[in-house]
């Protein structure tokens, strides 16, 4: 398992809970925001449409919008100020969106 | 009900340490108003609260705030229920006198009698190369992550930037067990002595500032000032490796890390006074434009009232007074009596913080040089990868040296933080290429919705 790019310091005797990312399984616990979880389980977030590669949210206050990834479904998701829940299914990338990136 | 019908209707937006005494005031006075929130629970981002079964307390999240962010909290819990309160809910528009609004539930429209715009801060940025890397975080995220999520934004974090909450947030990571690389302040430290005359204004905060610093070296963090950053070393697959700047000696030096939090001070959220039609004002010892206003917050446009870091950066402390204020002030164009004596004390507060934060100012100016500086393939705007290069192209061949002008051809500031994160520092590029004042270039202009709407809720077609 690749190291998680958050760390946790506290808090962890939290109930745990499995969602999805990308069809794989991730543990999380009740109460983190999805960004945490993706993040305290992996490196990334999502790839930039704009060629400069990899994205990991920025201002965490829901402004900077840097975090989106989607549900399996297609709605669009602010991973830092989403609760995560048992059973969410999360894609890194736009289900059904196909244009090329750009440079 | 029959009341209703004569009561006026005022709404507050953000419930935050402003928010929430504008709205208690406003209930004291016999005023039910609306409370209308982005977050699912009220404090704000400095009070921001943990999740209700995170168990750390308000000291281990507060630190020498807990009192008054506790107080914040338990006025707001004490007033939820007699107030109409709407937390998870944006307000994307104001326009025709109405409050316009989006939620889980749906869209609304609200028409005002008053309205208090309590809207907050966020991080003041100046770009670097390499700041589109992961791991590269807002210092309001670092804090976030920590208070809100019991987390550190990574294993190894530097903090760069300046302002007071550079010191703060880094003490706060190695206070939670975190291992910080160092303190990189590009603010000189003889800037400090010259502010004393202003930060003494409030001798309690400088304290704990000064031991916060201290703190900092007593943990055997590398604290530098007069620091220029020139990169962040990374690779835009795994994100951040490290920082490389110019120290104050003039030699370059490299830290490793895997994360960085980057702030310089903060910005007021002004998207909202900007579509309700308030005039705005260069400030010329902090380089942005504000929101004019009176004395208790009046906005220029009659039953628009500004509070807060919203209106400008006074910090939380000032927020709950001026929060105070322009609901007094509300309350008195409502023809509801109104203690002058209490107005006069308030005003007193508010003024000897203004003293202390330009004090702060003075001390952690913004680098705006640094913009001129920017190296071409340095990226301003985040959300598109537009660089520095790009933008100076459109002011060399377009000529556009108006903000919105050169947005419109450049993309900086068009993005999905809708020029949050790029707008000072493009602003500065320009004049920089264009060799004129930075308030030639004028402010970006808000637009609605100030934030993407859900795609769940987008209204299905329109006029």
């Amino acid at each position: 398992m690749t190291q998680g790019r958050f760390v946790r310091l506290a808090e962890q005797d939290r109930a745990p809970l499995t969602l999805h990312v990308d069809g794989q399984p991730v543990t999380a616990m009740e109460g983190d925001t999805l960004m945490v979880a993706m993040l305290a389980a992996g490196r990334v977030l999502r790839t930039s449409e704009f060629g400069d590669g990899k994205r990991a949210g920025f201002c965490l206050m829901a402004a900077c919008q840097d975090c989106w990834v989607w549900t399996e479904d297609g709605s669009r998701l602010r991973a830092c100020s989403t609760p995560v829940s048992t059973g969410l299914r999360i894609s890194t990338s736009q289900p059904g969106a196909s244009w090329p990136t750009a440079k | 009900m029959a009341d209703r019908e004569v009561t006026p209707r005022v709404v507050v937006v953000g419930a935050g340490p402003a928010g929430v005494r504008a709205a208690q005031t406003l209930l004291e006075a016999g005023i039910r108003p609306v409370v209308i929130d982005e977050a699912a629970r009220a404090g704000g981002q400095i009070y921001r609260r943990q999740p209700a079964n995170f168990r750390r307390t308000h000291q281990e999240l507060y630190g020498t705030e807990a009192a008054r962010a506790q107080a914040v909290h338990d006025g707001f819990d004490a007033i939820a229920v007699a107030v109409d309160y709407r937390p998870d809910t944006l307000v994307w528009n104001i326009a025709d006198g109405q409050v316009w609004t989006a939620s889980e539930q749906g869209y609304a429209t609200l028409p005002y009698d008053a309205l208090i715009l309590c809207t907050g801060a966020t991080d003041r940025l100046m770009p670097v190369k390499g700041w589109h890397y992961a791991g590269a975080y807002s210092l309001g995220a670092a804090q976030v992550a920590l208070k809100a999520q019991a987390c550190a934004i990574g294993a190894n974090v530097v903090f760069m930037g300046s302002g007071p909450l550079l010191y703060l947030v880094a003490s706060q990571y190695v206070k939670a067990g975190a291992k910080v690389a160092a303190v990189l302040d590009t603010s000189p430290f003889s800037n400090r002595l010259r502010a004393a005359v202003d930060l003494i204004a409030q001798p309690g905060i400088l304290a704990d500032g000064v031991a916060l610093t201290r703190a900092l070296a007593k943990a055997g963090v590398p604290v530098l000032t007069g620091v220029t950053p020139l990169e962040i070393i990374g690779d835009a697959e795994n994100g951040v490796n490290g920082v490389r700047v110019r120290l104050a000696n003039g030699t370059e030096r490299e830290f490793a890390a895997d994360a960085v939090a980057l702030g310089y001070h903060l910005r007021p959220e002004t998207q909202l006074a900007d579509l309700a039609r308030c005039e705005f004002a260069f400030d010329a010892k902090t380089r942005q434009w504000l929101p004019k206003r009176d004395l208790d917050g009046r906005a220029s446009v009659a039953g628009v009232y500004l509070a807060g870091d919203g209106a400008r950066i006074l910090g939380a402390r000032s927020a709950e007074v001026s929060g105070r204020l322009a609901a007094l002030a509300a309350l008195a164009d409502l023809g509801r009596p109104v203690d002058p004596l209490t107005v006069t004390h308030l005003r007193r507060q508010v003024a000897s913080y203004a003293r202390f934060a330009r004090g702060l100012a003075t001390a952690f100016p913004w680098p705006h040089e640094q913009a001129a500086n920017l190296p071409d393939e340095a990226i301003v705007c985040r959300c598109e990868a537009v660089t520095a290069g790009d933008l100076r192209r459109v002011v060399n061949e377009t000529g556009a040296k108006e903000a919105n002008r050169a947005k419109a051809f450049s993309r900086v500031g068009m993005g999905r933080c809708q020029g949050r994160y790029c707008g000072h520092a493009g602003a500065e590029v320009i004049a920089a290429c264009a060799n004129i004042p930075v308030e030639q270039v004028g402010r970006l202009r808000g637009q609605a919705p100030v934030k993407p709407l859900p795609v769940a809720i987008a209204p299905e077609g329109e006029e």
